[in-house]
């Protein structure tokens, strides 16, 4: 059979207008019903004509699913809220920034105007092998073509591999774990709330999914308690462009300090591993230090322990350990104007 | 400082204004080749190989014509043969055998075309190819040139894997390029893992090649080496880089009593007729494109930079399947099509000995460079690699060796510079290492290495002269530059603070920058009114436009009361010159001011008939043609209506010996409509025409991510006399983005062992974007006429791509240091990886990574 790319296949429409609806859909289709949240994602896989689902179920006539609103201290944003709206929103700029500026490096103006925060902790791994429609681990295959001695796997994963060695490309993923969100999920059977840490899967536990969503499953809100509000907050994305580009390599931490020293830490970096990583190593050796640049030096060293660069990443060692030093000990900023 | 040539004050001519296409672009009403449609019109779309070098054994099509809305397939067998072509120049290059057709048996790339569905709509061929089974045979496949020329190396074709260029036999025609089979020994490859370039043997034992076609040479180069008191001896890969059009090769055709009509994305409009006619095979007895048979529409091209400059061989496939189906057919080229199918520029490789006094001048350049050519017509990259390197560093001495390998990859074309860009790419990291060792400021080792008048340019021709250019003041330019960049005041600053580091680099660039011989053609009519047929294609540069203000401005008429005619060749256009290799502007203001002195000569005519006495007693102005100093005259639309009594050569009735059939066709049909003035451009030129930038950048690096902004970047040009300034300086800065693409990101990625591409999108080819160029970004025009033409105007296209390259490059090892990087792009990883490391850590000479 030949392929054709850049024509989307045929497939049926819900559009539903509640989250029941939604829920009743999933459940009716199972396996067969796609999810669509922004399309950022989803329309690549289909107009590549990778992905041929029965059904799209459409989320965005939902307005139960969009908005950030206020509850106990910390906010809950529907996972249909923009990645502009999140950007946007004065509560999250003044209580949670690190989650502001994570979903502002995301992407572009015009994606952040479309893509949602759920969409952009649920999307895909962007390997170039399996995006490109190649039969490998993550696709169902027997194989992994981007750790081979020809493959070409700068953007890949240092830490974690299993296999497959795809990156969670989610720049909001690691604020959110570094603020100790929850992820609120519902399917016919109920709901459940899942640490943001534990919502993302390796390979180890699934290789052909990079989260806990199963069939049937729906991403509705995602929480922030108060526990981290107005802390020390750290975001850096490191990407070729300046704009429309996948991290080669982000991290988000906040810190509470007091009197100089680290009394509470929450510490995440993405794009090394198949998953968003939790520094927990890090937050334990730092606690109780002071924030200055040895304790990010020693921070950063621990933080690549057990890195395995591929082929053509290995400069993400570095740079991951370089993060991870700023996110706790600052940034040395030139003194030019 | 020599006295410099100044031009006249104009009333227009270097003046701003708004061109009568832009509200239609910026609004949207602007119709491109896919925004049209025609009654009953069909759809197409493409079947691409999936693999990057097979043959095709058996097609099985007939699911796919069995299905409801399928009208009809086209495949390799329904393809006119190769035919000839046209370089950059507008000089014919005949056909080669091995060149491409359009769709193929014979799938030397992965994404080349093999067949099109045709049916009523996209949604259907794509169902009905998906139903084409194609029993393949896998053959051997290459996508890296070094790869290909180890000893038992793939070969990227099954004749062979470089080019050779035959030697023309006495009074002759260039017979085509042959592929042999070159494979060099063990030994030769000693130094790889050094970073070292291998520098085999050129051709395989036994072939005979066009002189200077893989070499040449002039001056001492060895002696010129033993002098120097620095030698350098530098290996530089430059990066494969897609054209990336924002438009893709789109185009829709039809067919109507004989003649194909063809809305199309082309550079070029009036030229674009003869290469639509090559290919479709429409020719006259004489072998001959028949152009009668061709209609071609372009009014808007989004981009072209050399992938259009004929639009493109993609365009026969919807032309092809409209004469098949009977129905105009419509063939939209997806992005992912369009990386295959869209051209790029070929990457050089090169290693480069140069020769340096201790103040600095260049003794001499040994130059050898494998060029990735792609799978089809060997392209000029190499050569001119050579050539515009001898023309910008004028050394006293240097040899060229170059060595044109094919490999399994997308075809190559012309990208704005072509070969111009890799060899000042090459050099300009030589520069800047030799600033360095020497202790001589940059700006000074580019100015005191730089051309000046008719400076020297390529090897000796037969008759032992070397070539030379109509001017060069590149050295004003980079004095313009130091003074405006602040570059003294720059450089005194502190190189490192914090985790930062700053550099600046200057960069010098130069390319052809017009050609002469077409025409000009245009109405004065009784109303008073000017209608300006225009050949030229509107792909973005204004130049179809800005080149006839010239018109205006020599019979001083306001630009209002003028009309431009174009993007259509039934419209009775002339000649014209194919815009590519920034030919435009310079040939273009001359054909205009051919036929302007045409008019001029024939209102004056008409004004001494009427009033007596000399045509020579009377001048042009004010709308007026009347006696000198004042007396009798009439209005320009009185003398049109006189032209018009008059009919013969005055209206068009007539036409001159000496312009070409194509013009001399539509002035006939434009006759009687006022006073026609036609004329081509005969006006002496002595030397080859040539543009010139001088770029300066200034870079602050993150020494601890990689990552690196460019603070500020400004290019200074010598272009001649300045024509219309805001689309200059839109050429200029445009230009200089798309060469700083090259520095900071842009690139294929192919799996060697697959022969695939990984990278064909945007998001991984990275051009750059609006955010990775800096806040200030200026530029700066001489305005020095050049001596050798008219107006004075050069072409702009070209030049400001190497020096927006090199000036970053060289900003990046004024900060980090020679030893860093080897390639560009410089991405962060390479720069974090070399600094971690204290030494180069990217691998310099496996292609695409």
């Amino acid at each position: 059979m030949a392929i054709v790319r850049d024509i989307m296949p045929a497939f049926e429409l819900f559009q539903p207008a509640n989250i029941g609806d939604a829920i009743g859909l999933l459940d009716r289709y199972g396996s067969d019903a796609w999810v669509l949240a922004g399309g950022l994602d989803s329309f690549d896989w289909l107009k590549d004509r990778i992905k041929k689902p029965k059904v799209v179920v459409d989320l965005s006539q939902i307005k139960e699913l969009t908005g950030v609103r206020e509850a106990n201290g910390g906010i809950e944003i529907g996972a249909m809220t923009t990645l502009t709206e999140v950007v946007r929103h004065p509560v999250v700029k003044e209580k949670f920034s690190i989650l502001s500026t994570g979903a502002e490096v995301a992407a572009s103006p015009q994606i952040r105007n479309q893509g949602t925060i759920g969409g952009n902790v649920s999307q895909d791994a962007r390997c170039w092998y399996y995006r490109g429609g190649w039969k490998c681990y993550r696709a169902g295959g027997n194989v992994c073509f981007a750790d081979t001695p020809t493959a070409v796997n700068r953007e890949h994963a240092i830490l974690g591999a299993d296999r497959c060695v795809a990156v969670n490309p989610s720049d909001t993923a690691p604020a959110l774990i570094a603020l100790e969100a929850q992820m609120v999920i519902r399917n016919s059977k109920g709901e459940r709330v899942v640490n943001a840490e534990d919502y993302f899967i390796g390979p180890e536990i699934d290789i052909t999914r990079m989260n806990v969503l199963g069939p049937g499953d729906l991403l509705t809100t995602i929480r922030i308690p108060s526990t981290w509000a107005g802390a020390q907050f750290y975001f850096e994305k490191v990407r070729d462009r300046q704009v429309w580009d996948f991290p080669l390599l982000n991290v988000a931490s906040a810190m509470v300090v007091s009197g100089g020293n680290i009394e509470r830490i929450r510490i995440a970096v993405n794009a090394a591993a198949a998953r968003p990583l939790r520094l927990t190593a890090v937050e334990d050796a730092v606690r109780g230090k002071p924030n200055n640049p040895a304790t990010g030096e020693m921070a950063g060293k621990i933080a690549v322990e057990g890195a395995v660069p591929l082929r053509f990443n290995g400069y993400k060692v570095p740079l991951m350990r370089n993060l991870v030093k700023r996110a706790i000990g600052g940034v040395a900023e030139a003194t030019w104007a | 400082m020599p006295d410099l040539p100044k031009h006249p004050t104009y009333k227009l001519i270097g003046k701003n204004y708004t061109t009568p296409d832009l509200v239609a672009k910026v609004t949207g009403k602007a119709k491109y080749a896919e925004d049209y449609r025609a009654e009953g019109m069909l759809f197409a779309k493409l079947l691409l190989s999936p693999m990057p070098h097979a043959r095709v054994r058996k097609i099985d099509a007939s699911a796919a014509l069995a299905m409801p809305g399928v009208k009809a397939i086209l495949t390799g067998d329904d393809m006119p043969k190769p035919a000839d072509s046209l370089t950059d120049l507008g000089q014919r290059i005949p056909a080669n055998p091995l060149g491409e057709r359009g769709l193929t048996n014979e799938p030397v790339y992965q994404g080349e075309p093999i067949l099109a569905v045709c049916a009523v709509d996209e949604y259907t061929c794509a169902e009905a190819i998906e139903k084409i089974y194609i029993d393949f045979e896998r053959l051997p496949h290459v996508v890296d040139p070094l790869v290909s020329l180890r000893p038992g190396g793939p070969n990227a074709r099954v004749e062979g894997n470089v080019w050779v260029r035959q030697p023309t036999p006495q009074g002759q025609q260039a017979p085509p390029p042959l592929v042999k089979e070159l494979k060099w020994t063990e030994a030769d490859f000693a130094e790889y893992e050094k970073g070292r370039l291998p520098m085999g043997k050129l051709r395989p034992d036994g072939v005979t090649v066009a002189p200077q076609s893989d070499e040449w040479s002039f001056g001492d180069v060895e002696s010129g080496l033993k002098k120097a008191d620095l030698v350098l001896d530098e290996t530089f890969t430059t990066p494969n880089t897609s054209h990336q059009t924002l438009e893709t090769r789109t185009a829709m055709a039809y067919w109507q009593n004989g003649k194909v009509y063809v809305h199309c994305s082309t550079q070029s409009t009036q030229p674009t007729a003869p290469a639509i006619a090559r290919w479709l095979g429409l020719l006259d007895e004489k072998g001959f494109p028949d152009v009668s048979k061709v209609v071609i529409i372009s009014e808007y091209t989004g981009g072209g930079f050399g992938s259009k400059i004929t639009s493109a061989i993609s365009a026969i496939i919807p032309a092809m399947l409209s004469r098949k189906t009977g129905a105009p057919v419509m063939m939209r080229v997806s992005r992912e099509e369009e990386h295959f199918i869209g051209r790029a520029r070929p990457s050089i490789q090169g290693r480069l000995k140069v020769g340096f006094t201790k103040e600095g001048k260049i003794t001499a350049v040994d130059m050898f460079v494998i060029l990735d050519n792609g799978p089809y017509d060997p392209q000029g990259d190499a050569n001119n690699s050579g050539r515009m390197l001898s023309l910008m560093y004028q050394p006293e001495s240097m040899r060229w060796r170059g060595v044109t390998v094919l490999t399994n990859t997308p075809p190559r074309l012309s990208q704005s510079q072509p070969g111009g860009f890799q060899g000042i790419a090459l050099m300009e990291p030589i520069l800047a290492k030799a600033s360095r060792k020497l202790g001589i400021d940059q700006v000074a080792l580019h100015r005191m290495n730089a051309p000046e008048g008719k400076a020297q340019i390529g090897p000796p021709a037969a008759n032992g002269k070397r070539a030379y250019v109509t001017s060069a003041y590149i050295k004003e330019a980079l004095d313009r530059g130091q003074e405006m960049f602040e570059w003294d005041k720059r450089k005194a600053q502190p190189k490192r603070s914090g985790t930062k580091a700053r550099g600046i680099g200057v960069a010098t660039s130069c390319f052809v920058g017009g050609s002469v011989g077409f025409d000009g053609l245009f109405i004065i009519k009784p109303d008073g009114r000017i209608t300006i047929q225009s050949g030229i294609g509107n792909l973005g540069t204004e130049s179809v436009h800005d080149s006839h203000r010239v018109v205006a401005e020599v019979l001083d008429v306001p630009w209002e009361k003028c009309e431009v005619v174009w993007g259509n060749t039934s419209k009775n256009l002339p000649n014209s010159s194919p815009s590519g290799g920034s030919q435009t502007t310079h040939a273009m203001t001359r054909a205009a001011w051919a036929a302007s002195q045409d008019a001029k000569k024939k209102l004056q005519e008409i004004a001494a008939k009427e009033f007596g006495g000399n045509p020579d007693d009377y001048e042009v102005a004010h709308e007026r043609v009347a006696r000198k100093g004042g007396g009798r005259g009439m209005t320009l639309g009185q003398a049109a209506q006189r032209a018009i009594e008059m009919g013969g050569l005055y209206d068009g009735h007539e036409v001159p010996q000496g312009i070409s059939a194509f013009t001399a066709t539509s002035a006939k049909a434009l006759a009687g409509q006022g006073l026609l003035a036609v004329a081509k451009d005969t006006a002496p030129r002595d030397g080859a025409t040539h543009s010139y930038v001088a770029g300066f950048a200034e870079v602050e690096v993150d020494l601890e991510t990689g990552k690196y902004r460019i603070v500020d970047y400004m290019a200074v040009a010598d272009v001649g006399t300045i024509i219309h300034p805001r689309s200059l300086g839109g050429q200029i800065l445009g230009r200089s983005t798309l060469g700083i693409g090259h520095a900071i990101g842009q690139k294929w990625v192919y799996d060697q062992h697959y022969g695939i591409a990984l990278a064909k999108r945007f998001h991984h080819n990275k051009p750059p974007t609006i955010l990775d160029l800096p806040v200030k970004m200026t530029w700066e025009a001489l305005d020095i006429p050049d001596p050798e033409t008219p107006v004075g105007a050069r072409g702009i296209g070209e030049p400001p791509v190497g020096a927006g390259c090199c000036a970053i490059l060289n900003a990046l090892s004024d900060a980090l240091g020679d030893e860093v990087f080897r390639r560009a792009p410089v991405n962060l990883d390479t720069i974090l990886a070399s600094l971690e490391a204290g030494r180069p850590m990217e691998e310099g000479l496996t292609a695409h990574i």
